[in-house]
Parts: C-alpha cells; structure tokens; sequence
C-alpha cells in the first residue's frame, strides 16, 4: 500500500513536471505618490504626469546615473566642427503602440510641441536657426550659434521631459490636453482600465525594442519584466503602508518619514534607495515687495538661517538627509561650495547687523507655510523662530499646499494677499545646473513667482547656455552661485533622501531620479 | 397624497437654486485656483493664466454661474477640470462603491442598533441596559477614522482575515464584493448604531409604560408580541426619523470611511475635487448629495402614514 502511494505519489509529480509550471501573469502593483489624474506631461510640470510619461514614451537621449546624457531612441548622433549641427538618427525597429513606425516627423513635432511649454526647451529654441528632415530616420537641428543645451534639454530627466509623441498627438496645441496616449515607450496605457481616483494600468508594450546596454538610471536597455503594472491611489499614507505588510501592493513611492519605521520592522519589507541625488528643501523670496525687493535683507536670511534645523525638524534621522551647502545638489556635476563659506550658520548677529545697515523697518515677513503636505509642515515654524532670531518680523500664514499654489502666483503687495517668502522642495534632478533650476531664472516678470530680477545672474546663465566645454560650464556654474549670495533669489535648506518601501519579492528597481518600472521583477 | 408629493418635489426645486448659489459662491471664495495646480509647480504665471483662460475663469463670477446653471438645467454638469471626464459620466462610475457602503452600513445599523435599543430599555437598569448605553457613549466618541485603524490592525494586519483596502465591484465576484465592504461597513455603523440604539432605546421605554401595553399584557400576550406588535410600531416614528437625519452622518462618515479603506467612491472624489478645486465636479457632487438628502426626508415622511395612521397628508 505504502509502495503504491509513493509510485502514485511520483508518477503525479513527474506529470507535474513534464506541464511546468502555470505562467500567471505577474502584476507590480504600486502606490504613487499623487493620483493621476491629467495624462499630458507636456501640458503640465506635475511629477505624477511626468512619471505617467517615462511608462509610455521614450526619450532621444537620457540621463545615465553618472548624470551624463546618452541616446536612447537615437542610434547616433554626430556634431559638426563648427558645433552648429546636430545630425540625429534614430534606432531601427521603433514603433508606436498602435504599431506604425516612428519617424522622424514625430520626433520635430514633438520637439516644437515640448519646447513651446518648457523653459528649457524654449532657452534651446532661442538657439536653434531650423530643424531639418533628412529622410525618416534622420534630423538636422541647425544652431545659430554653438551651445551645450542641445543634449542636455533633450535629455532632460525632469518636468517637462521631452517625451516623443506621434507626429497627430504632438500637432496639438501645447495649451490644449492631449486625448490620445499612443507613445513608443516599454509600456502601453491602459485607457480603458484607467479610473482617476482608483487606479491607471499600464501593461507590457511586446513590440519595444530595448537598446542593448544595461539599464543605468533613465538611459540604457528599458527591459520590462513584468506583464502589467497597477498605480493604485491610496491617499491615506497609513493605510497604503498597511497594505504593503499585508500583501496587497508591492512598492510605495513615497511615503511618509514617520512611517518608515514600520516598514524596517517588517520581515517581508524591504526600503529600497531609488533617487541617490535626493531632493532640496528651498526657501524663495518674493523680490517685489519690502524689505525683500533688498539683496541686503535677502542675505541676512542667508545668515540667519542653517540647514541642520531644518533638516532635523522634517526628516529626522540623519540617514535621510545631508547637510548640502551649494545650489546644485551635492553629487551632481555641478555642485560646489564656492561662495557659501560662513553662510548658513545662524549667524544672528551678522544677520542682525546686515539689517541695520539695509534700515529694515520692521515690515512683518508674510511667510507662507504650508500645512498638509508631510515633508513641508515642519519648515515652516523652523524659518520663523530662524528669522526672529536673526531680527526679522514674522508673520506666519498657515495653509493647504494648493493655496499657496495660487496665492503665490500674486505680485500684490502681502498686505493686499501677497506674499514675502515660502518654503518648498524640489527633485535633485530638476536644479542640476544655473539653466535647468528654475528659481535661478532672474528675468523680472518672465522668471518664475518671486520674480527675481538681476541681469548678472542672466548673463550668467546665458554664457551657461552657450558653453559647450563642462570644465567651463562649472566655473559659470559657480560664478552664478556666488552672485547668487549677493543677489540672493532663494536659499537651499539642505538634501533629502526618501527610500521607497517594497515588497521583498520585488527586485531590480533602478536607481534614478524619477521612479521607473523597467527592470523590476517580481517573484 | 400625490399633490403633497408633488408639493413636496417641487419646494425642492428653490432648495437645489439655494444650494447652487451656495456651493458656487463658496467655492469662489475660498483660496485657491485650479488652473494653478494643474499647471503643476514648475509652471510659469503665463502657463496658469493660459489654462485659466481655457477653463474660462477668467470671465466674471455671474457669466460664469450663468453658464453653469444654463448646462445644470439641461442635464449637464460640465466636464472636470482635472479628469477630461463629464462630471455626470464621474459620478456615475463613483455611485456603486458609495451606494454598496452606505446599503449595507444601513442594514447592518438596523439590524444591531433596534435589537440592542429595544433590549436595552426592556431590560432597563440591568448590565445589558448599562453594555448597551456605554458601548453607545464609546460609538460617539472615537472618532471614525480611529476605529477603521483598530479594525484593519486587528482583523487584516493581525488576524489577516480581510484585505486591508479597497473595493470591488459585484459585478466581478460577490464574494470579494462583500468580503471588501465588512471592515469599512462596520466601520461606519458603530457611530449610526450607538446613535440609533439610544434613540430606540428612548423611544421604547416611552411607550412600554403607556396604558395599551399594559392592556396587550394584560389580557396574556407574550412579551415578543407586546414589544413587536405594540411597542416598536409605535415608537417607531422618532426612529425612523433619526435613520433619515442619521443619513447625513452617513455621508460625512463615507467620506473619511471611503479614504481610510481606500474606496474609489462619491466621497473620496469629493475630497479629491475640493482638494483640486474642481469646481464643476464639487458642484456637483453636492447637487447630487442635497437632492438624495431631500428625497430621503420626503420618504421618510411619507412612511409616518405607513407607521402612524393617525398621520394623514
């Protein structure tokens, strides 16, 4: 009897054998840091859309994770002696989700629609004397004088992204949301399993063409492992962290501080360092209004203030963030130190002095502070008791992080619903250089709310623009810094660093400064 | 019947006029623009004053309300500032999840809270009557949100019973369906039952002292008739009026029971729309709740005729 079993035992697993196992097909099911809701990451900056983006399209060039531009979609790319041609040819075998072949008509569409919206495409633009088709394959961009932003605004790793689009979706007007999501990246978009508020689908595009390199941040082979990948919105940070020990998500982007406690506690868990570069917490003037329209005033703030305190308020454990004295994030190519020696310290007294010399009146700093966003609650206390005890007038405005959106969109003066200063938090990846960070932009009304105005800093950042050599481009980068201790336009408050909880049976999630689902597999 | 029916129907007609202009100049007035945070935070002051062209708020407020009302009137309720969806087509998709939680949560209320009511005063003073009136106290004072968290601790991080979030739709199994509704359900229920079994609770100990139930014992009924028959129907007015107003709390409860179990429901897009700004689907989605609210009170009314029929319309 015992025999028979056995044999019957063997016979079952050897059939078990032969039929292999069942190939269930494998969904990553993820919680984003924000619901999405509009799907045109050209129409607008809003990291969710942007990451929505890198699912569906792919780019021409891309940043690797030594932060230097590699093609992507290009094959080659070839730049005359004069550096006032760039000859693109495009990989073979890209195709559009619905199957046609991408050309090069598609990729000049795109460019115009993505350079018409963003400000590095249009400082890009400001370059370029013609785009040129040579035939499907290939495009000429003719410059009318040489510049390095050719490949770094192509290759933009951050909002907006020049993401490639059919030549009939990139026709539409850059003010207008586009309704068809057709794009030639690793994944397709799941329109009709898409329910803003609940969840967008994105399943495995078969006919990508991965270029041969292993994947290095967001260049190299885009190779999908897995058939489908679920962003489900779960607003509630505690309840997303509960789902994740329960088994029923694999990878939260980003929650919370607070609770990454519990993830490390969980044996199923794991905390996975996605974006190396981190982020910068920021504090911006508005430069039009008392005392503020005063560099003085703005560099006493530069005195009054350090980055421990802020860092330590919001973030916590020294593990997550780094005191970063330099504009350009710490690791980047051009980050340094110059200019910001015996800043940040909490010199009150220095701080104290350079207001009596600038005769600041007293006028009350209308500082806004945002309240329900986790990672921004805390600055906001912090920059007040800094500011008082450098001699500054505070007046400390509490609010949901979308009015402060509009409320800073204001020139009014802050007693007729301005403001004077806020505090926010950008991706590493957005300020990488004097071009690219957008509170650097000095140019009066065209510069972004704050609304700085300094022909030095412009200047600056023009030379910037038009220097191809990178040895050079850091010196500007640090000449820019160092007029921006004297013209202040916004402070950094130091880097930090979130790691993303996931299951521990996800693996292969690449370092980068925007999180991807190439490469994940899940067991 | 049917003229105050129809009287009743059509007095909703200057609520809703009232409720319009309330929600659309409220919203109006609080801080904020939309068009500032879909521009996304990079975005320039031109890129916000485009998009608030193209939404068409840079006209004045009364065009504005003009245009909104004009489409209300024939049905439309606009598209969403945010979803590139109609409004109508929005809530539609949000109606089952929300609907399913507040049917069962009501269900499971009735059925505990009119028992544990009637128990209670029938045997008043005693350690039921006390369980019961304490575990009312506790219903109204933990907040809902903390009770979720115990119960998803409990019953899905420990006991791994049921999922922690989410729903399911019937269509795609009953069995998810309701295993995905028990937590949030309960949830829920606990601050309308403690509300609802002191109300019964109340309303039974009135009449089980009046002169009929004396009669209906005295002449040998059983104390089940007595209570059924003779006690419950009628107290049974004030109970049921406190079920209709109890439906406003249930709406407020949804909304915080639908984000801690991470329902895709009417009141998780009405956080997420008032959060945006969206001021057609906000608008909207209030219209909708006032016009529930409304019909709920009309049906309540008209089942006093059913329950009390001294009560004539």
């Amino acid at each position: 009897m015992t025999l028979r079993r056995l044999i019957a035992g063997l016979t079952a697993l050897a059939a078990l054998a032969l039929v292999g196992p069942a190939t269930a097909e494998t969904t990553l099911r993820v919680v984003m840091h924000s619901d999405l809701k509009i799907v045109d990451p050209i129409w607008t900056t809003a990291y969710i859309v942007r990451n929505h983006g890198y699912m569906i399209y792919d780019t021409l060039f891309a940043m690797d994770a030594k932060g230097e531009i590699r093609p992507q979609m290009v094959d080659k790319y070839e730049v005359s002696k004069d550096q006032l041609t760039y000859t693109i040819t495009l990989r073979d075998g890209l195709s559009w989700h619905d199957g046609k072949p991408v050309t090069t008509e598609d990729c000049v569409a795109s460019i115009k629609r993505w350079s018409a919206k963003d400000s590095m495409g249009q400082k890009l633009m400001g370059f370029v004397k013609d785009i040129q088709i040579v035939n499907a394959k290939t495009f000429k961009i003719v410059l009318n004088e040489p510049t390095g932003l050719v490949l770094g605004a192509l290759g933009k790793p951050s909002s907006n992204v020049p993401f490639m689009m059919p030549k009939r979706v990139a026709e539409t007007d850059p003010n207008t949301q586009i309704s068809d999501f057709t794009g030639s990246g690793p994944f397709v978009f799941k329109k009709d399993e898409w329910k803003p508020g609940d969840k967008a689908v994105y399943a495995r595009f078969d006919k990508y063409r991965p270029r041969p390199e292993p994947p290095s941040a967001l260049a190299g082979g885009k190779v999908v492992k897995v058939d489908r990948v679920e962003w489900k919105w779960i607003p509630d940070h505690q309840t997303a962290m509960n789902a994740l020990i329960a088994g029923e998500v694999d990878y939260l982007e980003a929650p919370p501080h607070d609770l990454l406690p519990i993830a490390k506690a969980d044996p199923n868990v794991k905390l996975v360092d996605v974006n190396p570069l981190g982020n910068q917490f920021t504090f911006r003037f508005n430069t039009l209004h008392k005392p503020f329209d005063n560099a003085k005033v703005r560099q006493a703030v530069f005195y009054a203030f350090n980055q421990e305190d802020f860092l330590k308020a919001v973030v916590g454990d020294p593990a997550y963030y780094k005191v970063c004295k330099a504009f350009f994030p710490c690791g980047s190519p051009m980050s340094s130190p110059k200019g910001l020696e015996g800043l940040l310290e909490s010199n009150f007294e220095k701080s104290r002095a350079l207001l009596k010399e600038a005769s600041y009146d007293g006028t009350p700093i209308v500082l806004m502070h945002s309240t329900d966003l986790a990672v921004l609650t805390n600055l906001g206390p912090v920059a007040k008791s800094l500011l008082e005890k450098g001699g500054f007038k505070v007046d400390m405005v509490s609010m949901d992080w979308q009015t402060l959106v509009a409320r800073r969109a204001k020139k009014e003066p802050p007693a007729a619903g301005g403001w004077h200063a806020f505090l926010t938090s950008w991706v590493a990846a957005d300020i990488l250089n004097p071009v690219m960070m957008g509170f650097m932009n000095a140019s009066c009304d065209k510069a972004m709310f704050g609304w700085p105005c300094d022909k030095e800093i412009e200047s600056l950042r023009d030379q910037f623009a038009r220097e191809t050599n990178p040895a050079r481009q850091k010196a500007i980068a640090e000449a820019v810094q160092v007029r921006e201790t004297q013209y202040p336009t916004h402070i950094p408050l130091g880097q930090w660093y979130l790691p993303s909880p996931t299951r521990k049976s996800v693996d292969g999630v690449i370092q980068a400064p925007v999180p991807v689902f190439w490469n994940v597999t899940k067991k | 019947m049917l003229p105050y029916i129809g009287r009743r129907l059509l007095a909703t007609i200057p609520v809703m006029a009232v409720v319009a202009v309330v929600v659309f100049s409220l919203l109006r007035l609080a801080a904020g623009d939309p068009a500032a945070i879909i521009a996304g935070d990079n975005a320039t002051s031109q890129d916000v004053a485009a998009i608030r062209a193209r939404l068409g708020l840079d006209r004045p407020l009364v065009e504005q309300f003009a245009i909104w009302v004009g489409r209300v009137v024939r049905g439309d309720f606009g598209e969403s500032f945010f979803f590139k969806k109609q409004v109508s087509e929005l809530i539609l998709d949000r109606v089952e999840p929300t609907l399913a939680l507040s049917v069962c949560t009501l269900v499971l209320t009735i059925a505990l809270a009119v028992p544990l009511g009637v128990l209670a005063a029938w045997k008043r003073g005693s350690w039921i009557d006390r369980a019961v009136m304490g575990f009312s106290v506790l219903g109204f004072s933990v907040p809902v949100f903390v009770i979720g968290y115990v119960l998803i601790y409990v019953f899905a991080i420990e006991l791994a019973w049921l999922p922690v979030q989410g729903y399911q739709r019937i269509g795609d199994g009953v069995g998810g369906f309701l295993e995905r509704l028990v937590l949030p359900s309960i949830t829920l229920a606990v601050v309308f039952v403690a509300l609802i079994a002191r109300i019964t609770r109340a309303s039974v100990l009135e009449v089980l002292n009046a002169d009929h139930v004396r009669t209906a014992r005295a002449k040998g009924l059983g104390e089940l008739p007595v209570l059924l028959r003779h006690v419950l129907r009628n107290a049974a007015v004030p109970i049921v009026t406190v079920i209709g107003i109890g439906i406003a709390v249930l709406i407020g409860g949804v909304v915080v029971t639908e984000s801690v179990y991470g329902i895709p429901g009417l009141g998780r897009l009405t956080v997420d729309a008032v959060l945006a700004r969206d001021y057609p689907t906000v608008q909207a989605v209030i219209l909708v709740f006032s016009v529930v609210y409304v019909l709920i009170n009309l049906l309540v009314d008209l089942s006093y005729t059913v329950l009390d029929p001294r009560i004539r319309y």
